[in-house]
């Protein structure tokens, strides 16, 4: 029999695409802002959400594919977040006449190296924490936690050892200081330099995962690392690279966060990692589209939460896990079978 | 005939467990060698072994007369070693296309090879941009061949290929593979069906209890029920 009389071939059901969470941001929003008084603060609280969520996707977004692709749970992430924060202050104190220039340029001439050399230091770190911290407890969860919750504890009192308890500030360039004005409506500049960054930290995240033979390893990798291996690629070396990108999408992320929040202090990565974590578990483990939508879920409800109830918004990102994980127990769009 | 593949002693432990217990046995170069045996003999840990998927704790296992049982899985497959996993283990989140161009490990698909390989298994050129997770389990197998095939190799491992198909398409998987081994391939194949063993294997080593305890041609087991019985525990008239 060959295979042209097989039954094979009856064309399959359309794939269902799940447009549904992507709409959830949307959905929350319009429940929302009918709530809130005045349309100025409307905008001011959505873009104020839209930005927090930016800042924690591409803080998060390093950790859901370490956690997809190498079914490694780490509680270190959040010290790479707080190192680059630190890194980039580094730099960025000699250079404080550039920063506080009216010129963008000289701005740009602080800004930049200084986010590229945190980008760098924590990458380079997150090699040397693969390979000495993780790489002895690969597929083992519990000694995972804890040796990389070790791991955190012990860069946060690194930090308060060099760099001592206080909260160390770092004002914004002056180009990125006030706002833009729409009416009575006020967006700072530097949340839409947020949304900016973030929106091109996802869609080069996606081209690359789409497009690339590595993202092409890296998909297959989340979802089964030992086929990947069978067919002669080494997974290892994507593991240090994806783990070092992770590290350094963390550093990037705390380097905005540190000029968002005007400050830096040691104990900045721990209290952000419990955020991270919730937005990777409501997206689903490995997937990047999903920890967009977790963050920005995560943010706009805590921004409205905080206008309209405040005392709801210390547990908005709780309660928005327990009820998403409800709805779908593997996160929105969960990736790996694990 | 020289034999391209050869284990010589194989053990390998999983956990605390002892499952291959000095496997030998080999492949010669350009036959189809099926594996035989019960259920929870060894087989599948033997594939996984040769692949490096699970460490041997001793023994020797040679390609071509070097050695290999040191090497990881990706550099034993790149040393020329296909696998085809009973459990198919097709990228469900990737497109048939997308699950080939990974197999492609050297570069751009061949065109004439692909076309080749559309001739044996049409729906795959006809869902060539359908995520593999929303084909049937006769297509992913497919698919799990075709990613087997894209490239020459030396020594194909395929294990348990027709578990749970339709006759039709098992049908097309077997003319796939008697095409195969035409064109000169090695294939070391794990089976349970003895009626497709007896209709593609060249020789047949069958293992029970994590050790090889018959090895010979194809020709001479299907022609000695008796052996059969005693090996497999079947004969042809009552395993249709």
């Amino acid at each position: 029999m060959s295979a042209q009389d097989m039954d094979v071939g009856a064309a399959l059901p359309k794939t269902p695409r799940d447009f549904v969470p992507l709409l959830l941001p949307i959905a929350l929003a319009l429940v929302a802002l009918p709530f809130i008084p005045s349309t100025s603060t409307r905008i001011t609280l959505t873009i104020a959400g839209l930005a927090m969520g930016m800042m924690i996707f591409v803080m998060a977004s390093g950790l859901t594919l370490i956690f997809g692709l190498m079914d490694v749970l780490n509680f270190g992430h959040g010290a790479f977040i707080a190192v680059g924060a630190y890194v980039a202050t580094l730099v960025l104190i000699p250079l404080a006449a550039w920063m506080q220039a009216d010129s963008v340029w000289l701005n740009l001439a602080a800004v930049v190296p200084a986010v590229l050399f945190a980008m760098a230091v924590t990458g380079a770190l997150g090699l040397a924490f693969e390979r000495v911290v993780i790489m002895p407890v690969y597929g083992q969860h519990l000694k995972q936690i804890l040796i990389t919750m070790g791991g955190m504890i012990v860069a946060e009192q690194i930090l308060y050892a060099f760099f001592g308890p206080q909260q160390i500030p770092l004002p914004l360039p002056a180009s990125l200081r006030g706002s833009f004005q729409f009416g009575e409506a006020a967006i700072e500049k530097y949340r839409v330099v947020c949304v900016v960054v973030g929106l091109m930290v996802y869609f080069a995240m996606l081209a690359i995962l789409n497009r690339t033979k590595i993202g092409l390893l890296i998909r297959a990798g989340v979802e089964n690392t030992e086929m990947v291996e069978a067919l002669g690629y080494r997974i290892t070396r994507l593991f240090v690279g994806v783990f070092m990108a992770g590290s350094a999408l963390a550093g990037l992320g705390g380097v905005m966060w540190a000029l968002y929040r005007e400050q830096v202090n040691a104990s900045m990565g721990s209290e952000l990692l419990v955020l991270v974590f919730i937005v990777v578990i409501i997206g689903g483990l490995g997937s990047v589209t999903g920890c967009f939508i977790g963050a920005l879920l995560v943010a706009l409800a805590t921004n409205y939460a905080g206008f309209l109830v405040p005392k709801l918004a210390l547990v908005t990102d709780i309660m928005l896990m327990v009820v998403i994980l409800l709805w779908r127990p593997r996160g929105l769009y969960p990736v790996t079978s694990r | 005939m020289s034999e391209l593949l050869t284990l010589s002693g194989v053990e390998t432990h999983i956990g605390r467990y002892h499952i291959l217990h000095g496997v030998e046995f080999g492949v010669p170069e350009g036959q189809t060698t099926m594996l035989l045996g019960r259920n929870g003999a060894g087989k599948t840990t033997t594939l996984r072994t040769i692949m490096g998927l699970w460490r041997a704790s001793s023994g020797e296992i040679r390609l071509g007369g070097a050695r290999i049982e040191t090497l990881s899985t990706p550099d034993i497959a790149r040393a020329g070693i296909g696998y085809v996993p009973e459990t198919m283990a097709v990228f469900s989140d990737l497109t048939v296309k997308e699950n080939l161009i990974l197999a492609a490990r050297e570069g751009e698909m061949d065109q004439t090879r692909l076309d080749w390989i559309f001739g044996f298994f049409p729906p795959l050129r006809k869902f060539w941009l359908a995520r593999a997770g929303t084909l049937s389990g006769g297509q992913k197998q497919m698919l799990s061949f075709a990613r087997s095939l894209i490239e020459p190799r030396r020594l194909l491992l395929i294990d348990e290929p027709t578990k749970g198909l339709a006759p039709a398409i098992i049908g097309a998987l077997i003319d796939c593979l008697k095409e195969v081994k035409r064109r000169g391939a090695t294939i070391l194949l794990v089976e349970q069906n003895f009626r497709v063993a007896q209709e593609i294997g060249d020789t047949v080593s069958v293992m029970d209890n994590g050790r090889v305890i018959h090895s010979g041609t194809m020709a001479e087991l299907a022609a000695d029920e008796a052996m059969q019985q005693r090996l497999l525990g079947l004969s042809l008239d009552t395993h249709q």
